[in-house]
């Protein structure tokens, strides 16, 4: 059984179809990479799958472990292993980073029967994964993304990510913003994650990324569906020649 | 977050339309006949063994009431009040004069366990002597007045407070037990020709707590007050005069609950704080008076006058207030400062839901040299509410060197409410310098789906981004407070999101 299973997915903003009929089968243990020019549909895929409000699904399925997502609230989803790291993540003043952390990752765990963490045992955890991540201790203390550069703010999804160890990732342009040594960092805590139970898809502009964490399926999105997949080479491929060969598939 | 998490447990226990505290005591009640009068007021008078001063003082505030109507020029829409389809006093039988709190109607002690206030938790409390070699726990007592309808039922921690020489007991027993210290300060802050609900309360107040900080000394514990209505048709009234002589400081709370009514219910308190060279008084707010139910039937009318003057030099009065409850709140805790270099703050959150309409904020009259003053505002309207904050920072000619610093927040929360600034400022003073900064904002969709992908509620996710808000707030209130008022917030604004 597949971890994800998209079918013929038709979704509409505003009385508007974005998405026409996708499909897309990702298996437990893979990393994906979903390229694809702007406007294609590639955040709008990722909010739906997450089920973030304000799309309406006209028509197709989406299957996670077998079981029917939609069906889902959002947070039902996030505690069934779900985790989305936003392309802008947003700003939380007045909520210390710590604070967030727990108290969602508390929530994850309620809504899966498990008992909440101690305060200490939460800390060392939580510290642990920033160490590993060069985040700084007086970021953990500061608002949610109060202030936090571009790249802190991809790190600090990253720093999620990590602590929740999520079954399925979507990481939405997670390299947008990042310089080299922020890059080689985000990487590395990706290919950390990397496990034969857990699925990774990343949404990426750039080979740059995917040279740090090599892909095994890539596929490419244009105009609201995925219209071409392959392997890494593909991601070559459209780095030398570009979409436009795709834009008369879709 | 532990709070955020019990906030939600909380919340689930309770129904949209359950008010946690809207259960009625039934006791009989001793009450003046309805209406106000002379004779009322004469009744109330007599009820609380008066000397001949008080009555006076009574009498002459209510000829000041009779000649001015009530006032218009707040936010806040209600039908006419009809003073006279109200009961000015109502009282618990006692069955006796009360000596000790054991003899205490057990059905006013429930209503206050219930409420969760410990009276008799704390009356053990009292007298037990420090482990030996052990520091007396004295930050972590609390002394109680619990003020039922219209009198005072108990007051706790009485013998310790006396050793420091600290003076806290019902305004009614200090009226007959220190006439001079009450005829020196009372009204004094809050004249009897204050506004239209200040007089009334001048004529009928029937109770509240006293307190008197000598020289020098340092509370040795929080003071409080649990305001509780619980009579159907009463008006509560109560009157709280706190003087911090000089060097002196304390803290004092107050909290206010009120049964569920259909019918609305008139509470129009005054508070006077005195702080005299280098005393600080600190006092705090957290009410949660009955809202009215989720169609806006019912609920009460807060209709308030707190001020403090700073009338020493070096003297700091702080405000903090969580506002929650009320149909209607109208309220403007103020500081005078009159004293060179001294310092008023005003800290404030305001919550209103459902139908509920809240005018309020502060005034700051900047009389002396080198005079400060701060406010922080945090107003949350959700549901079909109202809430506007309102403003006054004044500098007098003699005020050089006067400061502040104003900040004032709106969140709002679905877009039936309505949240608005009015800041009214006057500088007589080229030397005062004063600064305002205000926002409104909406508590955005992208934050909330940002906490519920991170696997919380939709209540978790709204209160956590409200306690963010408010935190600044929120920091201000002793402990044990804050605890509760998060508690509170996270119950008022159930419902409110989604
Ligand atoms: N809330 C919305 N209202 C109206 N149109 C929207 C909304 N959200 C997305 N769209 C439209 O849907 C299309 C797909 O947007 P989406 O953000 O999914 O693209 P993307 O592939 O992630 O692009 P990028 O590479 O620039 O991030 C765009 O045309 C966008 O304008
Ligand atoms: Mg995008």
């Amino acid at each position: 059984m597949p971890l994800l299973e998209i079918r013929n997915l038709h979704v509409c903003v505003e009385g508007r179809e974005i998405l026409h009929g996708l499909d897309l089968t990702v298996n437990a243990g893979k990393v994906h990479a979903i390229m694809g020019p702007n406007g294609s549909g590639k955040s709008t895929l990722s909010h739906v799958i997450t089920g973030k409000p304000g799309y309406q699904i006209t028509a197709g399925r989406i299957l996670f472990k077998g079981e029917d997502l939609l069906a889902m609230g959002p947070d039902q989803r996030a505690a069934k292993g779900l985790f989305l790291a936003f392309q802008y993540p947003v700003e939380i003043p007045g909520v210390t980073t710590m604070n967030f952390l727990r108290t969602a990752l508390n929530a994850q765990r309620k809504a899966r029967g498990q008992s909440g963490y101690s305060t200490p045992h939460f800390l060392k955890k939580a510290r642990t994964v920033a160490k590993q991540l060069n985040i700084p201790q007086s970021m953990l203390k500061r608002g949610v993304n109060v202030g936090f550069s571009g790249g802190e703010k991809k790190r600090n999804e990253i720093l999620q990510m990590a602590l929740f160890e999520p079954d399925l990732c979507i990481l939405d342009e997670i390299d947008s913003g990042l310089d080299i040594d922020a890059l080689r960092i985000v990487a590395d805590g990706i290919n950390a994650m990397r496990s034969p139970d857990r699925s990774i898809i990343m949404i990426t502009h750039y080979q740059r990324l995917l040279n740090y964490v090599v892909p095994d399926v890539v596929h490419v999105m244009s105009r609201g569906r995925v219209v071409k997949s392959g392997d890494k080479q593909l991601a070559l491929e459209l780095e030398a020649s570009g979409y436009a060969q795709f834009e008369d598939a879709a | 977050m532990v709070a955020a998490r019990e906030t939600v447990e909380c919340v689930a226990r309770t129904g949209v339309d359950q008010y946690r505290y809207g259960f009625e005591t039934l006791i009989e009640s001793d009450k003046a006949p309805k209406g106000l009068s002379e004779d009322t007021v004469r009744f109330i008078s007599a009820k609380k063994s008066e000397p001949g001063w008080m009555l006076e003082w009574r009498l002459q505030a209510y000829r000041c009431w009779l000649t001015m109507t009530e006032p218009t020029w707040a936010r806040v829409h209600y039908p006419n009040i009809d003073y006279q389809d109200i009961y000015y006093y109502a009282a618990p039988k006692p069955k006796k004069p009360l000596s000790s709190i054991d003899e205490i109607d057990p059905e006013i002690l429930k209503t206050y366990e219930k409420l969760g206030i410990p009276l008799r938790e704390v009356a053990i409390l009292e007298g037990v002597e420090p482990a030996p070699g052990g520091e007396p726990s004295a930050n972590r007592k609390i002394a109680i007045d619990a003020v039922f309808d219209s009198v005072s039922v108990a007051t706790t921690f009485k013998a310790e407070l006396k050793k420091a020489g600290v003076i806290f007991m019902p305004i009614s027993e200090a009226i007959r037990e220190y006439p001079d210290l009450v005829q020196k300060y009372l009204g004094t802050v809050v004249p009897i020709s204050d506004n239209f609900f200040a007089r009334l309360n001048s004529a009928v107040f029937s109770d509240g707590s006293f307190v008197y900080v000598p020289p020098g000394v340092r509370c040795p514990m929080e003071l409080s007050t649990y305001f509780r209505i619980n009579e159907r048709n009463t008006g509560q009234f109560e009157r709280t005069l706190i003087i911090a002589d000089k060097g002196s400081h304390v803290s004092y709370l107050e909290g206010c609950t009120a049964p569920q009514r259909d019918e609305n219910q008139l509470h129009a308190a005054v508070v006077e704080l005195v702080a005299l060279d280098d005393a600080e008084i600190k006092y705090s707010t957290v009410q949660n008076w009955y809202p009215g139910n989720s169609e806006g039937k019912g609920g009460i009318y807060n209709f308030v006058t707190k001020r403090g003057d700073c009338r020493g030099k070096h003297s700091k009065i702080s405000w903090t207030q969580v506002e929650t409850g009320s149909a209607i709140t109208w309220k403007y805790p103020s500081c005078i400062l009159r004293g060179d270099n001294s310092r008023g703050e005003f800290y404030s959150i305001a919550i209103s839901n459902g139908f509920q309409q809240v005018d309020s904020g502060t005034k700051m009259f900047h009389l002396g040299k080198n005079t400060s003053s701060r406010v922080i505002s945090k107003g949350i309207a959700a549901g079909k509410s109202r809430n506007t904050y309102r403003g006054l920072v004044s500098a007098n000619r003699n005020a050089a060197g006067a400061r502040n610093h104003t900040i004032c927040d709106s969140l709002l929360i679905g877009d039936k409410c309505g949240a608005h600034t009015v800041p009214y400022v006057e500088a007589k003073n080229s030397s005062a310098t004063f600064e305002h900064e205000a926002t409104t904002s909406k508590i955005s969709e992208d934050v909330l789906f940002y906490c519920i992908q991170r696997g919380m509620s939709q209540e978790e996710a709204v209160s956590l981004v409200v306690n963010g808000f408010i935190k600044e707030v929120l920091q201000k209130l002793p402990m044990e407070f804050a605890v509760e008022a998060q508690k509170l917030i996270s119950i008022s604004l159930e419902g409110s999101a989604g």
